[in-house]
């Protein structure tokens, strides 16, 4: 079955993921905001100008073909992208924070874009996960990798607290009581004073075993920020979820979501049990954003009330639609962008939630299917 | 506890509740002639609220009668959100009505957002809280114990009046019908000759400029507006709507009343830290979703395939 084709596939898919790495790694680089202005602009006018060519939609097919090949030359990116930035506290911070809300989007893609399940809550979620790891680390000697899991476990458990009116309800109903649940839980972190009350929580380094993480890595002569241990751990995690993710979808397991998400009533008359399957896919997915929420508690090192609003929810789901629901590999750039942009053009922190929502808006009115589309289903190595 | 203290929370409940179901009006006309929920309805109050206000400050120096001051800051409110309804029922509701729900959904929470930083970035000093003139005045009826703020009566009565004027409205003029039609069986209204475009918007006009009251409402009650108090009153009033059962003009009212008197309850009557009210709220929202999904009313739905 391998022949031409497919070797011009990894090709496309290894080039495609090395020019998003050298982008990435200019605009790190980059400090200025007309630097970064100037950057954006030549990404798009290539893309623009690749896309008029013809070339760009053919080579995105046939590199999402090989997932294996996306997988490890992305996770072989990163790790050079740290290694270029490996005394760089603030960019390798970013990098960081880029990867743990891709794992965090990869679980809400799993409710919204997997299952059709409305999530609008993923903040106070991520919260959970955060809020968990502070409580155990802080009063507890468990080891802190299984912190980490309880970190998403709690998040489960309390995502299945809602999972009886959620199954109950669907559409507009759902979404209502995700939002007032994620009200209430910033609400209930702001006045309950021994989780810190307004102030919020610190926290103390990860340790796993006997290694520190917020020690400076040092091997010879090459000295790394401590950050540097923080995104190998996580980015370690996201491939492991993104494997997860990306085989669960490809089983029959994925199918019955698929089948749900596109119409409960015509999957139920097939026999699908749409509870279960809905049931899996909200536990599931906020296991991943628990985990990744806890990492993240560990890796800032502090905790906020602020940091779990509504806005923030609404970002999570703009990063997942932005991808192009159903994408894993579309968030993770989609989750480049709308972290990296505000932090590096500081015109726009200011201004994030509004360029976010209107750009959401233009996406749903002119461009539903978002920016990496979902590729079709194919069985046995049939051809795109 | 006093008769005072009781009669204040009393009162406050009343108030609160007057709010409550203006918003979840809306709601429930929003769906009940498009069957949509409108997520940014919580923001066009907020709007209603700042619009106001800024009316207030663009005439307080050249209008001397307070009560012409005050009809100048509701109507201009609510003829502006009235038109920022229409502006958001033709630019994002409208075409997308054959887009999942889902799609819609999103949308209108993204305008909310939208409209929400727009007051915040851009009215002036907009991230702090900015103080509602009273412009009612401050006089009070002293009751033994409890004093009666007039200016709340005055909303009160010009609240209760609304609503009656929408049930008359709704009940009795030819365009009241044409929106009872347009809810009940879309089609048959269009065959009948309804202009069914110009109906929805004028649906969304009206329900937006009832929530630009409440906005105002809201404003003169707690002296005191900010740019994110939509979020929560969209929220409560939407559950206030679902609690009543959705298209049920007469049970979003109930509703709104009914949700006040619960969070009047949960501040008064349970041992817990007053703080945690919200928190209550919230809960009882989501476990009467879960006893009731269509609301206490309830709409009677089966699914059609």
């Amino acid at each position: 079955m391998e022949g031409r084709s497919g070797l011009v596939g990894r090709l496309a898919a290894i080039g495609l993921v090395a020019a998003t790495m050298i982008g990435a790694i200019a605009f790190l680089s980059i400090e200025s905001d007309r630097g970064i202005l100037l950057l954006l602009l030549a990404i798009s006018i290539g893309a623009f100008a690749a896309g008029r060519v013809g070339i760009l939609r053919p080579l995105l097919q046939r590199a999402l073909g090989h997932r294996a090949t996306i997988g490890v030359s992305a996770w072989i990116s990163t790790l050079v992208l740290c290694g270029v930035f490996r005394e760089d506290h603030f960019s390798l911070f970013l990098i960081g924070r880029v990867i743990l809300i891709t794992l965090a989007c990869l679980g809400l893609h799993l409710e919204f874009g997997a299952a059709g399940v409305v999530n609008f809550a993923s903040a106070a979620f991520f919260g959970v996960g955060g809020y968990t790891a502070a409580v155990l680390s802080a009063h507890t000697r468990i080891p802190h990798l299984l912190v980490l899991v309880a970190g998403g476990v709690a998040s489960a458990l309390i995502g299945s607290l809602l999972l009886l009116p959620l199954l109950r309800t669907r559409g507009h109903y759902a979404a209502l009581i995700t939002i007032a649940f994620g009200l209430l839980f910033r609400t209930f972190v702001e006045v309950n004073d021994s989780l810190g009350g307004p102030q919020g929580l610190k926290l103390g380094g990860l340790q796993i075993l006997r290694f520190q993480f917020n020690d400076e890595l040092a091997v010879g002569p090459l000295h790394a920020s401590f950050y540097f241990n923080y995104v190998l751990l996580a980015s370690a995690l996201l491939a492991l979820a993104f494997v997860l993710v990306q085989r669960l979808e490809a089983s029959w397991l994925g199918l019955a979501l698929d089948a749900i998400r596109l119409d409960e009533i015509g999957a139920a008359t097939f026999g699908f049990e749409i509870a279960r399957w809905k049931i899996l896919a909200f536990t599931l997915g906020n296991f991943l954003i628990g985990v990744a929420g806890a990492l993240s508690a560990f890796m800032v090192g502090f905790l906020a009330p602020n940091n779990f609003t509504f806005p923030e929810s609404l970002t999570l789901v703009s990063i997942v639609l932005l991808g192009g629901i159903g994408n894993p590999w579309g968030l993770a750039l989609a989750a480049f962008l709308v972290v990296l942009l505000p932090e590096k053009l500081q015109i726009l922190q200011e201004y994030r939630y509004l360029l976010y929502a209107t750009l959401v808006i233009l996406i749903l009115r002119f461009r539903p299917s978002g920016l990496i589309p979902r590729p079709m289903r194919r069985y046995f190595g049939q051809p795109a | 506890m006093n008769i005072g203290l009781l009669g204040q929370y009393v009162m406050n409940g009343v108030m609160l509740g007057m709010m409550y179901a203006l918003v979840a009006v809306g709601f429930s006309l929003f769906f009940g002639v498009l069957d949509v929920i409108q997520f940014s309805h919580g923001d066009v109050v907020t709007g209603g609220a700042f619009a106001g206000l800024a009316v207030y400050l663009a005439f307080s120096r050249a209008v001397e009668s307070p009560i012409l001051l005050v009809m100048l800051t509701l109507v201009g409110a609510a003829a502006s959100m009235a038109l920022l309804g229409v502006a958001i029922a033709r630019g994002l509701v409208l075409p997308l009505r054959s887009a999942p729900a889902l799609n819609t959904l999103l949308l209108t929470l993204m305008a909310g957002t939208v409209l929400r930083e727009s007051i915040r970035l851009f009215f002036p000093n907009g991230s702090q809280p900015q103080r509602f003139p009273p412009l009612l005045g401050a006089g009070a009826i002293g009751l033994g114990s409890f004093t009666l703020r007039v200016d709340n009566l005055l909303l009160l009565a010009s609240g209760g009046l609304l609503i009656g004027g929408l049930h008359l409205f709704i009940t009795r003029s030819r365009l009241g019908l044409a929106i009872r039609a347009v809810a009940q069986d879309e089609e048959t209204a269009r065959t009948s000759g309804i202009p069914f475009r110009s109906v929805v918007l004028l649906t969304f006009a009206i329900g937006s400029a009832l929530a630009a009251f409440a906005g105002v409402m809201h404003g003169l009650y707690y002296n005191e507006i900010n740019f994110a108090m939509g979020l929560l009153l969209g929220v409560i009033g939407f559950s206030a709507a679902v609690l009543g059962g959705l298209g049920n003009v007469y049970g979003a009212i109930l509703g709104g009343f009914l949700f006040a008197g619960l969070q009047t309850i949960g501040a008064v009557a349970l041992p817990l830290a007053s703080a945690y009210k919200d928190v209550f709220a919230f809960a009882v929202v989501i476990l009467l979703m879960a006893w009731r999904p269509t609301g206490l009313i309830g709409e009677r739905a089966s699914e059609r395939v």
